[in-house]
């Protein structure tokens, strides 16, 4: 009896320094994990890339816009409604994608809920 | 003008050809093409040969190339998206290659010209555009409708979403070519101002130490926006055939 009872004791003595270098191990290993998962996210999040990809897509949804309108007076004669109109939808396009590309609205066609949803 | 900043993009015939009227030459252009397709195929033909089962360091950097657009597809395109892994992964070695044998000084961009590009994003949207029809047939055309929008403004949002559509393979040649382009424009002009303050004397040269600390960091810059823009155009890549791959969502 007397011989599990210094057992026992002789545990808990152990016990607080192993407790203590259980928890450090935890937290060097919560730490390492979650720089593993930070870092495939990186390259993409990069703000100079990021924002030439939007100025990208704005100036391709109006030129594209403009070149349509241009292309539409040109066959019917209709200068200049055809290049307002085009120029106008072109920048509502360039808008869309904006917005996309920064990930305010779901990649592609989405119900008004899900947009509700992201913004 | 000596350093005329504009002077690296002149394409300049090397083998004058011309056949029926059509000016065939090879170019400058076509010679650093050449070298990316060579430097490209040595890279991951030579450092694959030795098929070790503990890769050394050039099978571990081709694998590692191999891994990351391989995860880049998967995630955005899902497994099936592994069947234009060929495609992706020879479009991102292309532009890598060709962004990087621009950084060396005097050689050729090759992605700096527009119509390089914009062939490239052509073969991309293409290739979308035709698997999604064989693929789906006109379900396809799903893509452009929005679900859950009244019936009033159906039209117009279709309109912009197939303008916004048609706008991806502009957006995708112009961010990588306005890239290349203004970063090489940039290191020139840089170095243009080290030489005419060089040329000032000695309070000339003091001065001209602060450029030539701009160039060190540009020249880093742009290693980096070398890789990131291939990088960038193959996630684009993979986003579209995505929709090529599901249009409905």
């Amino acid at each position: 009896m007397s011989d599990r009872d210094t057992k026992d004791h002789g545990r808990d003595a152990d016990d607080p320094e192993l407790s203590q270098r259980l928890q450090a191990l935890e937290q060097r290993l919560s730490e390492s994990r979650a720089d593993a998962e930070g870092a495939p996210d990186q390259p993409p999040r990069q703000g100079t890339a990021l924002a030439l990809r939007l100025a990208a897509d704005f100036v391709a949804g109006v030129v594209l816009g403009a070149a349509l309108g241009w292309g539409f007076d040109r066959l019917f004669g209709t200068s200049p409604f055809g290049l307002m109109v085009f120029l106008l939808l072109g920048f509502a396009a360039g808008v869309l994608s904006v917005v996309r590309t920064a990930g305010l609205v779901k990649p592609g066609p989405a119900g008004p809920d899900d947009i509700g949803d992201r913004l | 003008m000596a350093n005329d900043p504009i002077k690296q993009f002149r394409i300049e015939p090397i083998v004058p050809v011309e056949i029926g009227g059509l000016d065939l030459s090879f170019t400058n252009s076509s010679l650093f093409m050449v070298a990316t397709v060579v430097g490209a195929s040595a890279f991951l033909i030579a450092s694959t040969s030795g098929r070790g089962l503990v890769p050394g360091r050039w099978q571990s950097a081709a694998e590692m190339t191999y891994e990351f657009v391989a995860q880049t597809l998967r995630d955005s395109a899902g497994n099936d998206g592994m069947r234009f892994f060929p495609f992706v992964f020879s479009l991102f070695m292309f532009i890598l290659v060709a962004n990087l044998w621009g950084m060396i000084p005097y050689f050729f961009t090759v992605t700096s010209h527009i119509i390089i590009t914009a062939v490239l994003a052509m073969a991309v949207i293409l290739t979308v555009v035709f698997f999604g029809f064989w693929k789906h047939g006109l379900g396809f055309l799903k893509l452009f409708v929005p679900s859950g929008v009244p019936g009033v403004l159906l039209p117009f949002i279709v309109v912009i979403e197939v303008l916004s559509f048609l706008s991806r393979p502009i957006s995708l040649s112009i961010r990588l070519f306005a890239n290349m382009l203004a970063g090489h424009i940039t290191l020139k002009v840089f170095a243009g101002f080290v030489v005419s303050l060089g040329s000032l004397g000695v309070v000339g040269v003091i001065g001209a130490i602060l450029p030539v600390l701009a160039i060190i960091a540009l020249t880093a810059l742009e290693f980096l926006v070398a890789a990131l823009q291939a990088y960038v155009f193959a996630i684009l890549t993979s986003l579209y055939l995505n929709d090529a791959l599901h249009p409905s969502h």
